[in-house]
């Protein structure tokens, strides 16, 4: 059980390094972590999560590693999986926070980001096909993804809840019961 | 950078205030941490005076280029502003309780409880679709910010195929990308 909480540990700390332009960015890093190599949820298990995590109170990563980390192994894991998540932003913001401040906004940095961010954009499109698998499973959750995609890229603005609500009630109106 | 590193207000303010106001950002803002920057602004900027307003998108710029979630980042660099690493540790504390507290009574009580029911089960499958389709959402709202120029989009398309065909793991391609981005974009623009 410790062996496995180090492991769990290991791997959100991992995952929050690497983390890098909000809760998006984070996906990839999970469904490579948690699905394939440990293989410790299925697609299916890891978008529920997300689902979730949208509509809770808080930051996307933080309530989706309390949710994975939970899952896998109780309330301590939930705060393992936790601490995991944000021990970088912990340990750089609290002791370098105004040396990176200088480091951050000068234009090296600034081409290194730009960079990391065209990655995270290969990324995020690269695991919608893992995810799209498992959600997309016949024509009307095809729909219901095509309709929040297109609304989503319309109205950048729009919170997110708004549009995990409406694939509630389409699943709710549609499922085939 | 001449700027002075602690608000001037920051005598005033206690750890307990620190904390409260975070606790208050972290428990009513739903839709994620983008959601939340926004609330995060008008208690910190505005309504309190903490860090001005051109303090705020430097400390903004700080949060997405570092490791972690955008808000809480955001908000350890208020806390420390006002009162060093406690400070910090008590704005983390505020913003990611709220988050803990709710995950863990939903993952405990809550979901184990309606599990096998038809309802949620057709909730879920509504919610899958709908959360795939915020994901593409995403790439496309990130890319018209980030793919401006041509070597942006070959770099993404080839680290695309990088990942689909090679399987390269996720974190070789930020490093990848990152020290591309560094030799490549020296004399364009940024």
């Amino acid at each position: 059980m410790l062996l496995y909480l180090c492991s769990l540990y290991g791997s959100f700390l991992k995952i929050g390094l690497f983390t890098i332009g909000g809760g998006y960015a984070m996906i990839p890093l999970m469904e490579r972590e948690i699905i394939v190599n440990h293989g410790w949820l299925t697609a299916a298990d890891f978008l529920d999560i997300v689902a979730v995590a949208e509509v809770t109170p808080g930051p996307l990563a933080i309530n989706a590693a309390t949710f994975i980390g939970y899952r896998l192994a109780g309330p301590a894991g939930a705060l393992i999986a936790t601490f995991g998540v944000v021990t970088p932003s912990l340990v750089t913001l609290l002791l370098l926070g105004n040396f990176l401040m200088r480091v951050i906004l000068d234009p090296r940095a600034g081409r290194l980001l730009k960079g990391l961010r065209a990655a995270l954009i290969a990324l995020i499109s690269a695991a919608i096909f893992t995810l799209g698998q498992a959600a997309l499973i016949d024509l009307t959750s095809t729909l219901i993804a095509a309709g929040v995609f297109v609304a989503g890229a319309a109205w950048r603005r729009l919170n997110p809840l708004y549009l995990i609500a409406l694939g509630a009630i389409l699943g709710l109106l549609f499922y085939p019961y | 950078m001449g700027r002075q590193l602690q608000a001037a207000s920051s005598e005033a303010v206690t750890l307990s205030t620190i904390f409260f106001v975070f606790l208050k950002v972290g428990a009513f803002t739903f839709g994620g941490g983008y959601a939340m920057l926004p609330i995060i602004q008008r208690e910190v900027v505005e309504r309190r005076d903490w860090v001005s307003k051109e303090r705020f998108v430097d400390l903004l710029i700080v949060a997405q280029s570092l490791p972690g979630a955008i808000a809480l980042n955001s908000a350890i660099q208020v806390g420390t502003r006002l009162r060093g690493v406690p400070g910090g540790i008590l704005a983390a504390l505020g913003v990611i309780i709220p988050s803990i507290a709710v995950i863990m009574a939903l993952a405990a009580y809550f979901l184990p409880a309606f599990q096998d029911n038809a309802y949620v089960n057709a909730i879920f499958y509504g919610l899958r679709p709908a959360v795939v389709g915020l994901i593409a959402a995403a790439v496309v709202n990130l890319g018209r910010d980030i793919l401006d120029h041509w070597i942006s989009v070959a770099m993404a398309l080839a680290l695309l195929a990088a990942v689909l065909f090679l399987k390269i793991h996720p974190i070789a391609i930020l490093i990848a990308g990152g020290l591309v981005g560094l030799i490549l974009f020296r004399k364009k623009a940024v």
